[in-house]
């Protein structure tokens, strides 16, 4: 069961062009490249040619997909990167030098979105600031209340905690500081009674 | 707002500071420590002229902000003023006894933040004196940047420079210097916040400067007050407790409310934080808003109007009161 109505449930407003930005860097995946797509097409190609995308690629499911894709996105400058993790490191390589009016952009999975707005606070980067957009995959990102172990790519509740083997109940409780929804302990009640597992965040 | 606990202080200093601007210390009239207050608050003063006339008036607190000993601001004598500044200058001397609230902060640091732009012009230093020792403590990242005429209109020049050294760069108009504000934010490292307090010109011109060398809305930070304007006298309708009540030329809606034992929500009575909103039932003319809190199209539905600051040009408002 899903608790809701929860307030720290982020709400994402959408990419939106900063026109003003001396230059701009988004983050995204496959889905988010889309977005990404729209949001070039909506400013003019000055805006591009002040973008870079870091690009997650390994929902790509060809190498020529991607190819495509970066392409598609000219001409703003596009760099894929492996996986997320490498695509949060790329990110912050480049904040650490940027100025004030850099623009960060998200566009993607939850996770992408958090794992983003997550580094660049670390630059000082106000969380508001950063514009962003969820396409694609609902797939969270869990953190186990109990061990405190993160458990990637959730779709389903209650899921296993990857770290402690806990049955977790996914709530929509979340993290900004950890970029992660929060999992309690699904039999907290009555020990062994776990409800049936659900996909939820196909 | 009526939740406000009044405090009585006595003036202990005053000092002048510049041409028109006067330094007062106030301390807790039953010689009580003060509260310790964040960097940026202000306080309202209540201040009582002769024939029963009052005055509310936010001013910011300049002091350090732990320090509980005594409180002081520093007031600028208006020459279009309704007589709160010049009652200070004229009527307030060592042993006056006033009224304040308790600290409110519209201006906080963004704690946040890796540096820190403060932007003044003229009396709007007032804020960043405190700011400026908090930020000092906590070993943060600072520059003041400082518009001011001549050395003898601006207060605090000589202490700021001794206390902050190369951290001031002042800007005299009188000499003819150029205010660079572009380049300077154009060259701040992420995670910069900009504060500006001064005239209404010198904040639009800031914040936009901001925008347009693409900085986030979320680091340009301002704090500005207005003096209610004085306007044509009208008549406010109230639809919930059905009262007619006349608001005078130089009266503001929220003052006469309270000249009439009406209470209304306040916070800082300058137009910028948005407590005293109330629903305008009807209008037979337009509404003259004078506040920074409404957005532009709350401004045209005519729905809602800030009554500390704000009036209305024809004869009768209605409001839900
Ligand atoms: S009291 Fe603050 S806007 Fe009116």
């Amino acid at each position: 069961m899903l608790i809701s109505d929860i307030k720290s449930r982020p709400v994402y407003a959408g990419l939106e062009p900063d026109l003003f930005a001396s230059s701009n860097i988004v983050v995204c995946d496959r889905a988010g490249a889309a977005a990404v797509a729209d949001m070039l097409r909506t400013a003019n190609g000055d805006f591009a040619a002040k973008t870079t995308v870091f690009l997650c690629a390994e929902d790509f499911v060809t190498p020529q997909a991607l190819e495509a894709q970066i392409e598609n996105l000219k001409p703003a400058a596009t760099i894929p990167l492996p996986n997320l993790n490498a695509a949060v490191a790329a990110l912050g390589e480049r904040l650490f030098r940027a100025k004030m009016g850099t623009r960060v952009y998200a566009a993607g999975s939850e996770p992408l979105i958090g794992s983003t707005v997550q580094r660049a606070a670390r630059f000082g980067v106000d969380h508001r600031s950063v514009r962003c957009e969820h396409r694609g995959s609902l797939k969270r990102r869990v953190q186990c209340v109990h061990c405190k172990g993160m458990t990637d790519d959730v779709t389903v509740s209650p899921v296993r905690c990857s770290n402690c083997g806990l049955m977790l109940t996914v709530r929509d409780h979340y993290s900004r500081r950890l970029a992660a929804f929060q999992g309690v302990r699904a039999d907290a009640e009555v020990p062994g009674e776990i409800p049936e597992q659900q996909v939820l965040f196909q | 707002m009526t939740a406000f606990a009044l405090r009585r202080v006595r003036v202990a200093e005053v000092e002048r500071v510049a041409d028109e601007v006067k330094r007062f210390r106030l301390v807790d009239a039953s010689g009580a420590a003060l509260p310790v207050f964040s960097a940026g608050s202000h306080v309202l003063v209540t201040m009582h002229g002769a024939n029963g006339h009052v005055w509310k008036n936010p001013y910011s607190l300049i002091s350090a902000p732990d320090d509980g000993s005594g409180y002081e601001i520093s007031v600028l004598r208006l020459a279009s003023s309704r007589g709160g500044s010049a009652f200070m200058h004229d009527g307030v001397q060592p042993g006056t006894e006033l009224h304040i609230s308790e600290p409110v902060n519209l201006f906080p640091i963004a704690r946040q933040g890796h540096k820190h732009i403060l932007v003044a012009g003229g009396i709007g230093i007032t804020p960043f004196l405190a700011m400026m020792q908090e930020l000092a403590a906590l070993n943060a990242n600072f520059e003041l940047h400082y518009k001011v005429r001549g050395l003898g209109r601006a207060p605090f020049c000589d202490r700021l420079l001794a206390d902050y050294g190369s951290r001031v760069h002042l800007y005299r108009s009188d000499l003819g210097q150029a205010f660079p504000l572009e380049s300077v934010l154009s060259e701040q490292p992420l995670g910069t916040h900009m504060y500006v307090c001064g005239p209404a010109a010198m904040i639009n011109w800031a914040l936009q400067v901001g925008r347009a060398v693409g900085w986030p809305q979320e680091n340009l930070h301002s704090e500005r007050f207005t003096a209610p304007p004085p306007g044509r006298s009208f008549t406010v309708k109230l639809a919930r407790s059905r009262r007619d009540i006349v608001v005078g030329p130089q009266q503001s809606i929220l003052e006469a409310l309270e000249q009439h034992g009406i209470d209304a929500q306040y916070l800082c009575r300058g137009g910028a934080c948005g407590q005293c909103e109330t629903r305008v039932v009807a209008c037979d003319g337009a509404l003259q808003h004078n506040d920074h809190y409404l957005t532009d199209e709350e401004k045209k539905s005519g729905e809602k109007i800030m009554i500390c600051v704000s009036r209305a040009a024809g004869s009768t408002l209605t409001l839900d009161l």
